[in-house]
């Protein structure tokens, strides 16, 4: 008894595999979700090790057995290579399950496809149909351009069967290689007109979606064509004059599907072209009037007929059936027309504004309807459909609707009204009035950077303060827990805490603005909460320092804050002290002393920073805490010191082929955008500390890193000229508070002296690299190299990663120096940046400085990603200083 | 362009799923189960199609099965609905009267009807009987 007769012997022992049926019926009698798991893993083990034994004769039912398991979601991607078994398998049945197999577990991702290649392509010239059909549905669900190349030959040969059946899968498949290889699409442009000549509706439809395609791909083929149109016209035609026919009649519609895809292409070829549309003006009409409406597949063919003629150059008489058949789309009972209706005009809205705008109202009807999807259409539209003429009321609707929207909303709508009302309001307190009635109504679902606009806008409208800040403490006293609110809020009370306390209120524009608009959208919520509140707002608010003090307390300790309105809330305690009677400055202190202790370090700080102002500096305090000076808007528009950069800078780029183009666009870097540096807006920036620490940052920009070994070698050096001019340039930033300029300039020359020296002595063996650019996945970093004969020249090494899962192709970066300077580009070792941080592209700069100054570089780069181009560009400032000497 | 067709059942179990794009194993189930929720938090008066990450989804209801059809923004919504419908009255001619455990114990059969209609994420053909001949073909074969 030998051990291979035992094998052999509980071999044949070993029971069939079960069928796919009982499978099922197993997993439908668990109970749970575990008992579940368990038979699947048993029968997934079981079927692994049939695979490993090569048994042919279960494959098949095995690998159905892999599939619904897969479908359930459990990891079965053993089963492709038994799904490639199964394909090359003479049986039908085998090859029907390997191929269903293939499309479900494989896809142009895995290597593993193009071991297919061959069985496909053999099969492809089986001369059974259903075997060629079964092998061109499976190329095109998982053809990859290799496997394009490899097998377009043969999809061309099939488009020019006679068999219908495997004509229109062949066409669907050159859909598939033209969008994988645009190249290939040459191949398949002289089987077209005969495709589409065909009678069988399935080839019809698949070649006009292969034409589709192609113009897509290609605006040669485009125009190509363009003469197609009388073709398109005539299938059309046939389609809706023809009789009856039962194999494609949908409710009474002959073959929508085919309509619509006929429609579409005509959208496609017409637009742009007058010649094209008026050869289909008149089919058009027919379609538009001809049309029953009665039917869902009506409404489909005429919600794309609209479509195709808003987009095209069609005739006045045919947009305004377009636009009557969405009025009646509007008004349509069932909710799917009418979602329908408000897409078509939000993609129309740019053709025709006044057409739109004609619906209007029963657009903002819409806004009260139940269902998400047509809420989300309407809102979007309303806000499309904003101008100048209609801003008050479409505004005033939309914050009825964020009154009562779901979260979801509430935060794309309130970012959107207030981009409305920067580009349409009619006057600033109209303005005002809205953003803080968005405010309230938002609440925490407003975008954070609304907060800074809307500081920014109270800060440049002197007239309006006293209102403002009077509005808003009586909307934050009403409720404390809204973030945006409170915060804006607080930043006013802090700057124009007396104006409250004063009660002034300056009318000068109309109060009819504020009495039409607030009383009906503001009072009836606060009514109910604060009785005494008075929407006429004619009397002046009492309000004593007390009271607010009480209201920033209140603000400091609630649970509700989030860490940045503390930091409001304690900033504008800080300034009041100062805008307060002596009398509150030692509630103030009270309030404001114990924070230092606080575990937030901003929060701390600003608390230490206050206690030594009132300390040491009591007599600066006063001046520092001054009220802000208007806030300029950072609008690159509005900046124009072109001439000043155009004296200190010249483009100086060689590199890659610089056509008029690229050289204008290097100019614009250099015109917009202001080269020195920016004052600060920020409150805090006022105070002594945070000049400290600016100053800090500026010492940050020299070389404080040098390993601490080469510190005691310091020697007295001549005045290091290089340096200090860095450090004043940086002190225009300071300019607002010349007060403690005095106290820190001593500092700062102390400093520079010392660390002149320190960097100069260490700077020449080795400058350390800088990260010049790192956004969205892209990092530049410059590495530098002394050149050894000439001391003023450096060498700057740029290298590009690229830290995300998609490459970026055709990069580019081009650099402009100011003109004490001469730069030159080598030309990049490349211009893909592979994903991951899996390559580099790396590029010489030549710099040379004759005169010793300190190195700006300004640079610009562009790339494309995913099929989108990206550019951005920006100033590199932060050069070692020791990189010249 | 179609992206994907599901049937799913109330709890949320996959009766069949087609992706027309390539998706990772463990982003599918949920995706279905963030599909159906969505689709079940709907009142029945309410449109069949919503937005979903980048997708549309068009929706019906037959009895306890919702046919899902995800399709991305150039495809016509109610023309995606009426192929819906078209897909359920071809299964229905193929197995008269189905329901539920017909289309579970069928599910290759399933595959390969819709295969029959709808490639690389078009719709390939529309009369039902061409859909039908191959499968009716090959059952009479065994």
């Amino acid at each position: 008894m030998s051990v291979l007769q035992a094998l052999e012997e509980k071999l044949s022992k070993m029971p069939a595999p079960i069928r796919l049926k009982d499978l099922i019926r197993n997993i439908r009698a668990a109970r749970t979700a575990a008992d579940e798991r368990s038979v699947v893993q048993k029968e997934l083990a079981q079927i692994r090790d049939l695979f490993r034994d090569e048994d042919s004769v279960y494959r098949c039912r095995n690998v159905a057995k892999v599939l619904y398991i897969h479908m359930l979601g459990y990891a079965a991607h053993f089963g492709q290579l038994e799904c490639l078994k199964l394909i090359a398998s003479p049986r039908f049945t085998d090859k029907r399950i390997g191929y269903l197999g293939a499309t479900l577990l494989l896809d142009e991702r895995h290597d593993v496809h193009l071991l297919m290649t061959n069985s496909m392509k053999n099969d492809m010239n089986h001369n059974t149909q259903y075997v060629v059909g079964l092998s061109l549905s499976c190329l095109g669900s998982i053809c990859s351009p290799e496997m394009s190349r490899d097998l377009a030959g043969e999809v061309e040969k099939l488009l020019k069967t006679s068999n219908a059946y495997i004509k229109k899968k062949a066409a669907l498949c050159a859909v598939r290689i033209t969008r994988k290889v645009p190249e290939l699409m040459e191949m398949f442009i002289p089987s077209v007109r005969s495709l589409l000549n065909d009678k069988n509706h399935g080839v019809q439809l698949t070649a006009v979606c292969l034409v589709h395609e192609m113009c897509e791909r290609s605006p040669d083929t485009l125009l190509h064509f363009r003469k197609l149109v009388p073709n398109l016209v005539r299938i059309l035609k046939n389609l809706i004059m023809s009789g009856y026919s039962p194999e494609h009649d949908v409710s009474g519609v002959s073959d929508p599907f085919l309509q619509v895809k006929v429609l579409q292409l005509l959208r496609v070829l017409g637009r742009k072209d007058p010649d094209a549309s008026e050869a289909m003006n008149d089919i058009l009409a027919q379609v538009a009037t001809n049309t029953e409406t009665s039917k869902n597949v009506g409404n489909a063919i005429l919600y794309e007929t609209v479509l195709t003629i808003m987009d095209i150059n069609s005739e006045s008489g045919l947009r305004v059936l377009a636009v009557n058949i969405l009025g009646r789309f509007l008004l349509n009972n069932d909710k799917n027309i009418r979602y329908v209706a408000l897409n078509t005009l939000l993609k129309t809205v740019q053709a025709d504004m006044n057409a739109v705008q004609r619906h209007r109202s029963t657009i903002l009807d819409c806004l009260k309807d139940s269902d998400i999807s047509i809420k989300k259409r309407s809102v979007e539209l309303c806000f499309a459909l904003i101008n100048a003429s209609n801003v008050r009321t479409m505004v005033k609707e939309l914050i009825f609707f964020l009154d009562k929207a779901d979260p979801e909303f509430k935060s794309y709508t309130s970012s959107n009204i207030f981009t409305a009302c920067d580009r349409y309001s009619p006057n600033k307190r109209w303005h005002i009035d809205t953003m803080m009635r968005v405010l309230t109504a938002a609440g925490n679902y407003v975008p954070d950077d609304s907060v800074s606009s809307l500081i920014q806008m109270i800060s440049e409208t002197g007239s309006l303060q006293a209102y403002i800040v009077q509005q808003l403490y009586k909307a934050l006293k009403d409720d404390i827990s809204q973030q945006p609110l409170a915060q804006v809020s607080l930043w006013c009370i802090g700057e124009f805490g007396d104006m409250l306390v004063a009660g002034v209120v300056d009318e000068e524009e109309p109060i009819q603005v504020r009495t039409y608009y607030l009383p009906a959208l503001h009072v009836d919520s606060l009514k109910t909460k604060t009785p005494n509140y008075d929407p006429g707002m004619t009397e002046p608010l009492q309000v004593s320092e007390d009271d607010i003090l009480d209201l920033g307390e209140s603000l400091m300790n609630a649970t509700s804050s989030s860490q940045v309105t503390k930091e409001y809330a304690l900033l504008a305690m800080v300034k009041l002290s100062a805008r307060f009677s002596p009398q509150s400055l030692e509630r103030i202190k009270k309030i404001v002393i114990p924070y230092s202790q606080s575990m937030d370090m901003e929060l701390q700080q600003r608390s230490v920073e206050f206690g030594a102002l009132i300390n040491t500096y009591n007599h600066m305090r006063a001046g520092l805490l001054e009220r802000m000076p208007p806030m300029e808007k950072k609008d690159t528009d509005k900046v124009n010191n072109g001439e000043l950069t155009d004296e200190q800078l010249e483009s100086r780029e060689i590199s890659i082929p610089s056509t008029q183009n690229e050289s204008k666009g290097l100019l614009d870097i250099l015109g917009d955008g202001d080269f020195t540096a920016p004052v600060n807006n920020q409150p805090n920036k006022s105070e002594p500390m945070s000049s400290g620490g600016e100053l800090l940052d500026l010492l940050g920009g020299l070389d404080l890193s040098a390993p601490p070994t080469v510190a005691p070698t310091i020697q007295p050096m001549g005045a290091p000229l290089n340096s200090v001019p860095n450090l004043m340039d940086g002190l225009d930033a300071l300019q607002p508070m010349t007060t403690t300029t005095t106290a820190t300039m001593n500092l700062m020359n102390q400093n520079t002296d010392l660390l002149g020296g320190l960097t100069n002595n260490i700077g020449a063996p080795s400058i350390p690299p800088i990260m010049a650019v790192d956004k969205d996945g892209l990092k530049v970093e410059f590495n530098f190299e002394k050149e050894g004969s000439a001391p003023h020249v450096v060498n700057i090494t740029l290298k590009a990663t690229n830290s995300t899962t998609n490459p970026f192709s055709s990069f580019i970066f081009q650099a402009a120096v100011p003109k004490t300077f001469q730069l030159q580009l080598m030309s990049p070792s490349g211009d893909l940046v592979p994903p991951n941080n899996s390559g580099a592209i790396t590029q010489l700069i030549k710099v040379a400085n004759p005169q010793n100054a300190n190195l700006r570089m300004r640079y610009k780069f562009s790339y494309s990603t995913g099929g989108s181009t990206v550019s951005d560009q920006g100033e590199v400032n932060t050069f070692p200083a020791n990189m010249f000497t | 362009m179609i992206k994907f067709v599901l049937i799913l059942t109330k709890q949320g179990q996959t009766r069949l799923s087609h992706y027309y794009m390539p998706i990772e194993l463990t982003e599918r189930p949920t995706l279905e189960a963030d599909v159906i929720r969505r689709i079940l938090a709907r009142a029945p008066g309410q449109c069949s199609f919503l937005d979903y990450e980048d997708y549309k989804i068009v929706y019906r209801r037959y009895l306890a099965l919702y046919f899902i059809i995800g399709i991305d923004d150039d495809e016509n919504e109610v023309a995606t609905l009426e192929l819906i419908h078209l897909i359920v009255e071809t299964i229905d001619k193929y197995i008269p009267k189905v329901t539920d455990l017909d289309l579970m114990y069928n599910v290759e059969k399933m595959h390969m009807i819709l295969d029959e209609m709808i490639m690389n994420g078009r719709v390939v053909e529309t009369c039902k009987n061409k859909i039908l001949a191959p499968i009716q073909l090959m059952d009479s074969q065994r």
